[in-house]
């Protein structure tokens, strides 16, 4: 199935990722022959098979509802680009 | 020293033949004298490792010693390491400080042993030939022309060429045991849930395992005893004991039935390889065990299966790197989505970009039910095809990859580098555990035998290779590069 840039860029819009024109004319050539290589999975005959999403067929383990972290902010801001008061700043998102 | 296995260098600092301080300082050195030619690692911890020696040294003294104490070893950059950079080989993350250790590192540590370094790794773990790192690419010690495999590239190149005796890496499509055949090194990768992955940075979560890359089977037992295990902070780590995965290597091989299966031995594969893998074959049956051929029925789904169940949930993993809490940032953002879009079109490389936008559209609405949902049905079916072939044979073996190590730059075009994982991809699919043994060579390349069973069969495995290991000595041979003039 050939892929247009526009799917390519509605994909990188959807992933935020920034894409000029020159690089999803590059990418669409590169996701088609991939999908093209994916929909051999359509020769597969998977009537009442159930998706498999974890290889050993569990389900998510739970735990009490309690708290058990500390909080630790101060030790993780250390990495962040730009912290004020705790707070990680962004531009203005709300005029 | 750089030629010993771990065993070999346990039994070594035991018995006082060195301390652990002078190992690594051996060892420090010559990572500084050759890795400028390999770039095998991303960041040296020279004054981490030293002071780790020492503790080391010091709990020997006290009669403190445990099996791993003071034995030196490298980390793949995708694993958390406090106060040290982790880089996952990208820039997206070239200024990030691990502020926690993964649960393996905490292992590990609690163990005694000593890191040299996160060693260098296709980007985000996407990748296998280690040409995708934003560090640049890792040589493969045997051939300077050659790529060492990847994505655990640089685990496998330092263990190959002498500069640590061990290192972990991880494997979500073959990126352990396709770098060890590259690079004639024994590499695991555990079942899905033996290793807590608490603190390695996610490529596809339901895929994802590490596992250690030694120069033995022993070796490697001895690692996995150590790293293995539930933790409560990965709720996909499984809640089962881990045994001494060294009691059971002495095991006799007499009765182990073996399977082969035809569709590991078709089209694509050297030749020359295959007969390096049927010899190996030859060598099991003289060890006792029989041989018959199976079927994997769905093997040649498992590539276009595995490249829409990873990027989908590698488009998901990613999606956390925004340039808001940690990570690269562009410079002046505009607006929010300036902010996003321009920070991650900086920092990832192309290949991590391919499969985002495949991930992110396989997902999206219109196609989920045809690609993702269809890969997850087939999963289910290569799973079965696994569980089928172990109600016949205890386990199964086949070359780990179709050819030796090819040249940097040969594979350009991305398909055809996905296809390199075909005899190693489906069993992340299943979740089986994996070891590929060095067996063989092709004009001065290694050749890999991968050796698979059933789910949490890690100690048969490591068994089965070992005793390979008693009779052959394809896994002592050393590359020219790095020899010591004694």
């Amino acid at each position: 199935m050939a892929l247009e840039p526009q799917d390519v860029q509605r994909a990188a819009h959807l992933a935020r990722l920034g894409l000029d024109e020159t690089d999803a004319d590059r990418y669409v050539d590169d996701l088609t022959r991939i999908l093209e290589m994916a929909d051999q999975l359509q020769a597969v005959d998977t009537d009442g098979v159930a998706p498999l999403a974890h290889p050993l067929d569990a389900t998510q383990r739970l735990r009490a509802d309690e708290v058990t972290e500390t909080d630790q902010r101060e030790r993780f801001q250390r990495n962040a680009p730009a912290v004020e008061n705790g707070l990680y700043l962004v531009p203005r998102v709300v005029e | 020293m750089h030629d010993m296995t771990l065993t070999e260098l346990a039994r070594a600092l035991e018995a006082g033949e060195f301390t652990s301080r002078q190992l690594t300082e051996s060892l420090l050195a010559r990572v500084e004298r050759l890795d400028g030619d390999l770039n095998s690692f991303i960041s040296v911890t020279a004054e981490q490792a030293l002071a780790a020696a020492d503790a080391a040294d010091a709990a020997r003294g006290r009669g403190e010693a445990g099996p791993l104490t003071g034995l030196p070893l490298a980390l793949k950059d995708i694993f958390c390491t406090q106060d040290v950079r982790t880089s996952c080989g990208s820039k997206m993350l070239d200024n990030f400080v691990a502020p926690y250790d993964a649960h393996v590192v905490e292992k590990l540590k609690t163990a005694g042993t000593v890191s040299l370094g996160k060693t260098n790794m296709d980007e985000f773990a996407m990748g296998s030939s280690n040409e995708n790192s934003y560090y640049g690419p890792v040589k493969n010690p045997w051939d300077l022309s050659a790529v060492p495999g990847g994505s655990s590239g640089g685990s496998a190149a330092a263990v190959a060429a002498g500069l640590v005796p061990a290192a972990l890496g991880t494997d979500t499509g073959g990126s352990i045991r396709q770098p060890a055949a590259f690079c004639g090194i024994t590499g695991l990768k555990p079942t899905y849930g033996r290793v807590s992955r608490y603190g390695m940075v996610a490529y596809a979560s339901s895929l994802d395992q590490a596992g250690p890359m030694a120069r033995t089977a022993e070796d490697c037992a001895l690692l996995l005893s150590a790293i293995a295990g539930h933790d409560l902070r990965d709720s996909t780590s499984v809640a089962r004991g881990v045994p001494d995965y060294r009691a059971e290597l002495g095991a006799s091989l007499s009765g182990l039935k073996i399977g082969l299966p035809k569709e590991y031995f078709g089209d694509g594969l050297d030749p020359a390889v295959e007969s390096a893998i049927r010899e190996a074959v030859k060598v099991y049956e003289s060890l006792g065990a029989t041989v018959q051929e199976v079927s994997l029925p769905h093997t040649h789904h498992a590539i276009p299966a595995y490249y829409v169940i990873a990027p989908a949930e590698a488009s998901s993993n990613l999606s956390r790197y925004d340039g808001v809490r940690f990570g690269h940032r562009c410079d002046a953002p505009k607006d929010l989505e300036d902010l996003y879009k321009r920070s991650r079109a900086e920092g990832f490389g192309d290949e991590v970009k391919r499969r985002i936008l495949i991930g992110t559209h396989t997902l999206s609405e219109g196609f989920f039910d045809a690609y993702y949902k269809k890969a997850q049905q087939v999963r289910r079916l290569i799973r079965q095809d696994f569980m089928d072939a172990f109600e016949q044979v205890d386990v199964l073996m086949g070359p780990s990859t179709p050819t030796p190590a090819f040249d940097l730059g040969a594979n350009k075009d991305p398909v055809s580098m996905y296809l390199q994982d075909i005899y190693t991809i489906a069993i992340n699919l299943a979740g089986i555990p994996g070891i590929s043994v060095p067996a063989g060579a092709v004009n001065g390349r290694p050749v890999g035998l991968q050796i698979l069973g059933p789910h949490f069969a890690e100690s048969q495995l490591l068994n089965v290779a070992h005793q390979f290991q008693q009779v052959t000595d394809w896994h002592q041979q050393r590359p020219a590069f790095g020899k010591e003039n004694a």
